[in-house]
């Protein structure tokens, strides 16, 4: 299988213990409990993402230092989360659910205003942060925990019990307003569920019902929503207003051309014409800067780190690790996919970074910490055969 | 600690489950890449031209460069019009915080006129590129700037910026003949070739500034610069440097005007003087004038009304647009005209009883002396401006011969070269009569014609001319206000110069000039009293225009008439004779007879033009007590 060829021709760590069933000598990397493939791709990201930043945010050296730092935070949340074994993340997945639910309520009733919309919370001269980010993991460990404890495929009434858990999350957030995270999390908890096997007829069922859904959608969303989804439709309506975003960054993308206009060389960029372009708009610059060889190099970078994932996923012992690293994994793709969609033009405007490259500190944390969740399923195993 | 796991849990069948659904989630990743890479490659190599053109177009804009106008001078190279740097204040709306706050600052601080202010509100709503400064007051006096300068920090994005405009150092005299420049208006906008006006606020309204307009202009150079998106520049990337526009020598000589200027002072009225043997315009005034800088920058429309409803019509350029009938001053052209036509002789008599009568009519026209001049010949007949010969002389041209040899002259045409707006006045004849009201042309008309009345109308720049062509001998020169355009000078032989007057007898010429002459010099001359003290040899003409017609045997009395109904004075002169130097016209308007109201001041300017300042004895002032 192509996976499996894949991930063997990058084994640098005994995937399968041996069949002997000794207890064999742990390396260095078994012993912290990393795995040094991922982290040798995320360290590469964050490091290409950084020389991007410098250019992105004009060439400002503090800005740089600013995401380091925070990268400095997130990778000691993943190594932090790495030393946790899934047994403990398994026990603690209700607790943490139920507190990212209630802080999430907490910001319902009375978050701080920021960005013009409602996503922080505050404990004054403490801490400052966005609890939906927590529900990023939070969702599916929760999901993950319940269906492990469910015969798999999930029947009929755990699949209500699953829409219960992600229901009331997914809507505080998209009221928050934060379309995007919402979608996020909703991505998390259905990853988890079709992982664990949910029935294609069911699958099938759902489209459709979402499809049915999409007028009511329409219905209640926010007049800027709308008026992204209608400018993502024809963004030349309104060039000078909800479609400048759009025609710039496609605009930025398409001149870097083949090879593209060089670093810090972006006129696009470098003169402003890019709106937001060190955070949800930062890959117009790659695009600008470094062209076509530029973004499939990142594109590169971000499959391989997928791929790493989703072979580690397959390593896991248990149901709970197994699901909990696949959902992981695949909302990380569908944060590329959706950021490089958006900015280049396919999909319609959602506030998604472009992970671990666009300006920004609690997303890169979070998505630092799943990765170390995923590490922990690796390095945790009972080094028995099955 | 191990979970307790479910009984029915098969985890071989998880297992399997798990690794098909991951392996299609990794089929489905692939796919969404694919997608994301098709999408790239459209947009950075399909479209890739489309993007470079856009993202250029983006970051570069290019700036008109506005040539500079070019000056106008007099034949002295004395300066007319110039540009002198003015300072406007304006305003950068991105970089002023709160705008209610800075125009109420600076409404305090500059004294602004409400309703400025309120303009500037409406112009600040009218969406334009970012970053572009607002004019917000144009022409800023020196405190201004100061007090601006000592509050600068209080107000970011509030700037003074300098621009050339137009100024006329001596407005007043030179506006009807100058013209002046004003801000272009949409419908010249439709006109103009925009990219050489691109950054040009101001063009040629009227007279010189609107003919010469192409070669005072030049062309509009431009830079290319970098900006960024709020439309800051960053750097030039390129530019072409603007060719100013050509400097303008003109015939007017600055001092003659101003002598015409003042010799009008506080009437209505215009005077036209040309060098016959160049046919250059030596002096074109119309009175009153007016301030043509307040165009410049805009008049008020109070004031420009103000202008508009005065009675003296200030904005209405008589030389050019001045419709008078030509009265008496047009008899030295009739005689001429009789004498190619063979109708008179210079020796011919007529007897004048005071009146002349048609065949079968019993209605007199009456000579302006009643009791009559007697035996008169040509040179007396224009000597004393008697009518009766002149009635005789039109009734035997009859009206075709008569307009037609008028034509000859200028009358009835647009003549000169580069005058802009010159009108045709009217020489009338049958053709006209009968489109215009539908009627024959009756013989009586014709004798009205015949001493300058009735329906024919000249212009003070036609009267100036035909004499120009007269003191000739007939010899066509188009007149003209341009000498010099840059370093080129205007060539003598303009392209549709008229045919030259040539007579049968070219002694017929001094015939005609002699009895001018005696109108100033001789005896009897109308204009006698103008002579006196004469150090050369001068043609002249007068004429009285009516404006009021008297009924049949109705005697005329100044006094009675109100201001306005009064005739006009008209005077036309040449000097010296036997070598002209220069052709005059005069014209005051409601001022009464020619000979006395209008005669003294065309001598004031041959006299100015002819003497040197030391030769020149009679002061203006002493001329214009004489009138009385």
């Amino acid at each position: 299988m192509a996976l499996i060829d894949l991930a063997r021709g990058m084994r640098g760590y005994p995937v399968r213990p041996p069949q002997s069933g000794m207890v064999r000598r742990r390396s260095l990397w078994s012993r912290i409990h990393l795995d040094p493939w991922l982290l040798l791709l995320l360290l590469m990201l964050l490091g290409a993402g950084l020389l991007v930043l410098y250019s992105a945010s004009g060439q400002r050296i503090e800005v740089v230092i600013a995401q380091a730092s925070r990268f400095g935070v997130a990778l000691m949340a993943l190594v932090v989360l790495a030393q946790l074994s899934p047994v403990t993340l398994l026990r603690w997945a209700p607790l943490a659910y139920g507190a990212s639910l209630l802080m999430l309520v907490a910001v319902e009733v009375m978050g701080d205003m920021g960005m013009g919309a409602q996503r922080w919370l505050v404990i004054p001269g403490v801490v400052r942060f966005q609890p939906s980010e927590l529900m990023k993991l939070a969702m599916p460990m929760m999901l993950a925990a319940y269906l492990s404890r469910r015969e798999l495929p999930p029947r009929w009434r755990d699949l209500l019990v699953c829409a219960a858990v992600l229901a009331l999350p997914v809507l505080l957030i998209a009221r928050q307003p934060d379309l995007g995270t919402s979608l996020l999390v909703l991505c998390a908890a259905v990853f988890v569920v079709l992982l664990a096997g949910l029935s294609w007829r069911f699958i099938v069922f759902l489209c459709v019902v979402a499809a049915a859904a999409l007028p009511l959608l329409w219905m209640n969303m926010h007049n800027y929503q709308r008026q992204r989804v209608l400018t993502f439709l024809n963004p030349e309506s309104d060039p000078l207003g909800a479609g400048w975003n759009i025609i710039q960054s496609t605009t930025a993308i398409g001149s870097g051309g083949m090879f593209g206009k060089g670093w810090l060389q972006g006129t696009q960029s470098q003169l402003e014409f890019l709106p937001e372009r060190h955070t949800d708009f930062i890959v117009a610059v790659l695009g600008e800067e470094f062209g076509l060889a530029g973004m499939l190099l990142f594109l590169a970078l971000y499959l391989l780190i997928v791929c790493r994932g989703l072979w580690l996923a397959n390593a896991a012992q248990d149901t709970f690790g197994r699901l909990l690293a696949g959902s992981i994994i695949l909302t990380f793709f569908i944060y590329v996919f959706v950021n490089i969609g958006m900015v280049s033009g396919i999909l319609p405007v959602v506030g998604v970074p472009l992970p671990l490259v666009s300006y920004g500190g609690t997303s890169s944390v979070t998505l630092m910490a799943g990765f170390g969740i995923l590490m922990s399923i690796q390095a945790h195993r009972r080094l028995l055969p099955r | 600690m191990h979970n307790p796991r479910p009984a029915l849990k098969n985890t071989q069948q998880e297992v399997r489950i798990f690794r098909i659904r991951s392996l299609l989630a990794f089929l489905i990743v692939m796919l969404l890449t694919s997608l994301l890479i098709s999408r790239l490659v459209y947009l950075q190599v399909v479209r890739h031209e489309v993007y470079i053109t856009r993202s250029e177009d983006n970051r570069v804009r290019v700036e008109p460069l506005p040539p500079t106008r070019g000056l106008i001078f007099d034949r002295n190279g004395q300066l007319l019009a110039e540009n002198r740097p003015t300072y406007n204040l304006t305003l950068v709306r991105e970089r002023v915080d709160d705008l209610e706050e800075t125009l109420a600052l600076l409404v305090d601080l500059l004294d602004l006129p409400e309703e400025e202010v309120e303009a500037f509100r409406q112009r600040s709503r009218q969406r334009q590129r970012p970053f572009q400064p607002a004019l917000l007051m144009s022409d800023l006096s020196e405190e201004q700037i100061a007090r601006l300068a000592v509050n600068r920090h209080r107000l970011p994005g509030v700037e003074v910026e300098a621009q050339l405009l137009r100024y006329y150092p001596d407005a007043e005299i030179m506006s009807h003949a100058l013209g002046f420049v004003g801000r272009i208006n949409a419908e010249e906008l439709k006109e103009l070739d925009v990219g050489n006006y691109a950054g040009t606020h101001f063009i040629g309204k009227t007279g010189v500034e609107r003919f010469y307009e192409d070669e005072l202009h030049g062309q509009a150079g431009l830079r290319k610069v970098e900006t960024n998106a709020r439309g800051r520049v960053l750097r030039e990337l390129g530019r072409t440097d603007p060719v100013p526009g050509q400097d303008l020598t003109l015939t007017l000589d600055k001092d003659l005007q101003a002598l015409g200027h003042q010799l009008l002072e506080g009437r209505r009225g215009s005077i036209v003087a040309i060098e016959p043997g160049s046919g250059e315009i030596l002096a074109m005034v119309s009175s009153p004038g007016f301030d043509s800088n307040r165009f410049v920058t805009g008049i008020d429309s109070a004031s420009y009304q103000a202008l508009q409803e005065d009675i003296d019509l200030p904005l209405f350029n008589r030389a050019i647009r001045g419709q008078y009938p030509p009265g008496s001053t047009v008899k030295p052209f009739l005689a001429l005209a009789g004498l190619a036509e063979g109708v008179i002789t210079p020796e011919e008599t007529i007897y004048d009883p005071g009146y002349y009568q048609l065949p079968n009519d019993s209605r007199r026209y009456r000579n302006w002396l009643r009791w009559g001049h007697g035996r008169v010949d040509l040179e007396r007949a224009l000597a004393v401006s008697n009518n009766t010969y002149f009635y005789t002389l039109a009734h035997d041209l009859g009206i075709d011969r008569l307009s037609e040899r008028m034509h000859t002259f200028g009358f009835g045409e647009r003549n000169a070269y580069d005058v802009f707006g010159e009108s045709t006045a009217l020489m009338p004849d049958r053709d006209w009569k009968r489109a215009r009201f539908n009627q024959p042309w009756y013989p009586g008309e014709t004798l009205s014609v015949g001493i300058g009345q009735g329906y024919w109308m000249v212009t003070p720049l036609q009267l100036a001319t035909a004499t120009s062509i007269l003191a000739n001998r007939g010899e066509w020169v188009k007149p003209r206000i341009a000498k010099r355009i840059g370093d080129q000078e205007l060539a003598v032989d303009l392209p549709d110069t008229k045919e030259d007057i040539v007579l049968e007898n070219d002694a017929w010429w001094d015939r005609v000039f002699s009895g001018m002459e005696k109108v100033i010099s001789g005896s009897e001359g109308t204009a006698r009293r103008t002579g006196v003290g004469l150090k050369y040899r001068m043609g002249g003409k007068s004429g009285t225009a009516q404006v009021f017609s008297l009924g049949q045997d109705q005697k005329y009395n100044a006094e009675e008439l109100a201001e306005r109904l009064r005739d006009h004075a008209l005077f036309i002169a040449f000097a010296p004779i036997e070598d002209p130097q220069i052709a005059v016209a005069v014209i005051v308007e409601n001022a009464g007879g020619g000979s006395t109201h209008a005669a003294h001041l065309a001598r004031a300017m041959t006299d100015a033009w002819l003497l040197e300042p030391e030769e020149n004895g009679r002061n203006v002032d002493a001329l214009l007590e004489a009138e009385d």
